[in-house]
């Protein structure tokens, strides 16, 4: 962990060496979980813009929005004046960022998380870039404590729950997470294990797989589009409905960020996650 | 099939019309060039720019940068992109005495599609001397081959003993764009969330990524076409009376197939390969020009040209700064303009166009 917090500290130092001269003002944030660990570090008052994908803490919806974290304009971007832009390891396209870069703009380039270590170093990443030392290790020793926590109950539990994540089932086809993904990275950190196996990324699942694949706990985001979807629809659904979840109405949603955005609040989402898996656990063996 | 010039309501020759309108928008061009340079976010202004240089003041860096290195490259590549675009369209229209027909129908927007979709998702995986020597261009490079490889591959299945059948050419296109849309099909199963996201933003097109390699790159081919298209002018009049006729009138009429397939080619290929999938250029403006100013190709492909790229620039103004800080795909506003103007004018001049 200490080894990948100093390689993306050496990262920061290579790529934005005129990012310790002054402290960074004018921040625009590029990714939902950067302008997260911003707020967190309570550094929310520099940021003066952030993408779409940025939603949390509310009021960060308030500022302009840059577009899609891969499809940024140059132009518009310097005209915001930043001193400093912050974004997720895929913020695009490169051409974008080059010009940024080459217009004397300091990007850095947050590491991907998906686990507690990832979440450690992007949080050191954003502390050392917005020249916040005491901020960042205090918030850090914050969300390793309850990373530790959700990883002690994960532990803590019998048996590891067969949990399936559903992204969206419209038209009653359903897309679930498969191996790799973060929404894994989430369930086995809650002390789950996938119930979706043999497929790799967010794929459609057959009626028949996902009968087979009995999950004990269907997960779900609550956001837009899909957020129709209830109880009364899984259990109506043809394979869902004859799932061990379905039948014991074991379905639980939470926000697409805090759930798969693996920023600061992900201990949190974690112990939640966990809390009913350990509901689930009690109540199989009650 | 659009009206020959022999229709009762604008008989006559109106070339002269032609010419005068052909001045009109070069003007037209040449001031949204000047809109397209000095109009951005930023604020930057180019006649005060040019003013302090000349002055022998000096001009911030930032201000250069935003001008030279991101403002000009995007017109330029707006320019030469609208251009290929509606004169792709109407050569392909000419071609194949369709109002339909648009760079589509020789595979290159299949082709280049496949290419752009097995570079953004396999792109990964590629050795890593072709990952260091295409760098960011392998996306353009790989749209620009697969356009360039299914036209080919058209061109030799519907061409036999020397002669190139259009009416194969149209049937064994849709038959290979439905075999790369399978093969698309199978990549974007593959592909994750991030680069399905690419692929919609790709398909709706930008001039976003403009940048001098770029037009270094794809430039040269899409003037190369353009300029060779005017020599195509009095084949495809000819070609509009029945290819038979044209046969007889003395025309080489394989030779000019050949030429116009491939200058569609390259064009619209380059095209496509620099600025993803911009819609409905190849097919409006032709049309738009063929209502003013009559079907001669003599004046409809220059005209068409200039038209192109001013749309194009015009779209792309609006693009950029709408939803400023962010930018919109400006494949969508092409389509969200184009398509009502288009309808209004078909409605107004119905009797013009019988298609």
């Amino acid at each position: 962990m200490i080894r990948q917090i100093a390689a993306s500290l050496a990262a920061v130092v290579a790529l934005a060496p005129a990012a310790f001269a002054d402290t960074p003002s004018r921040v625009v944030a590029a990714g939902g979980s950067v302008a997260e660990i911003i707020h967190a570090l309570g550094a929310g008052d520099r940021l003066i813009a952030r993408d779409t994908t940025s939603s949390f803490p509310p009021e960060v919806e308030a500022l302009p929005d840059i577009g899609y974290v891969r499809a940024l304009s140059a132009e518009n971007l310097i005209a915001m004046d930043p001193d400093m832009i912050l974004a997720e390891h895929d913020a695009g396209p490169p051409e974008v960022l080059d010009m940024l870069q080459r217009s004397g703009i300091p990007l850095v380039m947050v590491p991907q998380a998906l686990d507690p270590d990832g979440v450690a170093a992007k949080i050191a990443t954003v502390a050392a870039a917005l020249d916040l030392p005491e901020a960042g290790a205090a918030l850090q020793a914050e969300v390793a404590a309850q990373l530790e926590a959700a990883r002690i109950a994960g532990d803590a539990l019998p048996t590891a729950p067969r949990v399936m994540f559903i992204l969206s089932m419209q038209g009653g086809r359903l897309l679930v997470g498969g191996e790799g993904t973060s929404a894994e990275a989430m369930i086995t950190l809650a002390g789950g294990s996938n119930a979706v196996t043999g497929l790799e990324g967010y794929k459609p699942l057959t009626d028949e797989a996902a009968i087979a694949a009995n999950p004990d706990l269907i997960l779900m985001m609550d956001r837009g589009g899909d957020h129709a979807v209830t109880l009364a629809d899984i259990t109506a659904h043809p394979a869902l409905g004859l799932t061990d979840a379905a039948l014991n109405r074991r379905v639980v949603t939470m926000d697409g960020l805090y759930l798969l955005g693996f920023g600061p609040r992900t201990g949190a989402a974690a112990l939640e996650l966990n809390s009913h898996l350990r509901l689930l656990v009690d109540e199989v063996k009650g | 099939m659009v009206a020959l010039a022999d229709t009762p309501v604008m008989a006559g020759d109106r070339s002269q019309r032609a010419r005068r309108v052909a001045f009109g928008l070069a003007g037209l061009l040449g001031l949204t060039g000047l809109l397209s340079l000095s109009h951005g976010a930023s604020g930057v202004r180019l006649d005060l720019v040019l003013q302090s240089w000349l002055a022998g003041e000096d001009v911030p860096a930032r201000d250069w940068l935003i001008l030279w290195e991101i403002r000009l490259p995007r017109m330029l590549t707006g320019v030469l992109v609208g251009a290929s675009l509606a004169v792709g369209g109407a050569v392909m229209q000419g071609l194949f005495r369709n109002p339909l027909a648009d760079p589509g129908l020789v595979g290159v927007g299949a082709g280049a599609g496949l290419g752009a979709v097995l570079a953004i998702v396999l792109g990964g995986q590629a050795p890593a001397w072709v990952a260091a020597w295409l760098g960011w261009n392998m996306v353009p490079v790989a749209a620009f081959i697969g356009g360039w490889l299914s036209t080919m591959v058209l061109y030799r299945v519907s061409t036999r003993a020397g002669r190139t059948s259009t009416a194969t050419m149209l049937l064994a296109g849709i038959a290979l764009g439905a075999l790369a849309g399978a093969a698309t099909g199978i990549l974007v199963y593959i592909a994750d969330d991030r680069q399905l996201r690419d692929l919609t933003f790709w398909g709706l097109g930008s001039l976003g990524g403009a940048s001098w390699p770029k037009i270094a790159a794809a430039g040269p081919v899409m003037l190369l076409a353009l300029l060779a298209a005017p020599f195509l002018a009095r084949g495809l009049n000819g070609l509009s009376l029945g290819e038979a006729a044209a046969h007889h009138i003395g025309l080489p009429v394989q030779r000019v197939k050949h030429v116009a397939i491939l200058t569609v080619a390259a064009a619209t290929g380059a095209a496509v390969a620099v600025s993803g999938g911009i819609g409905f250029i190849g097919i409006v403006v032709p049309h738009l020009l063929r209502l003013a100013t009559g079907p001669d190709h003599r004046y409809l492909l220059v005209n068409a040209a200039l038209l192109g790229a001013t749309l194009l620039l015009l779209a792309d103004l609006i693009a950029r700064s709408i939803i400023a800080p962010a930018e919109l795909p400006i494949g969508i506003v092409t389509a969200v303009i184009g398509a009502p103007v288009f309808l209004w004018i078909l409605l107004r001049r119905r009797g013009l166009v019988d298609l």
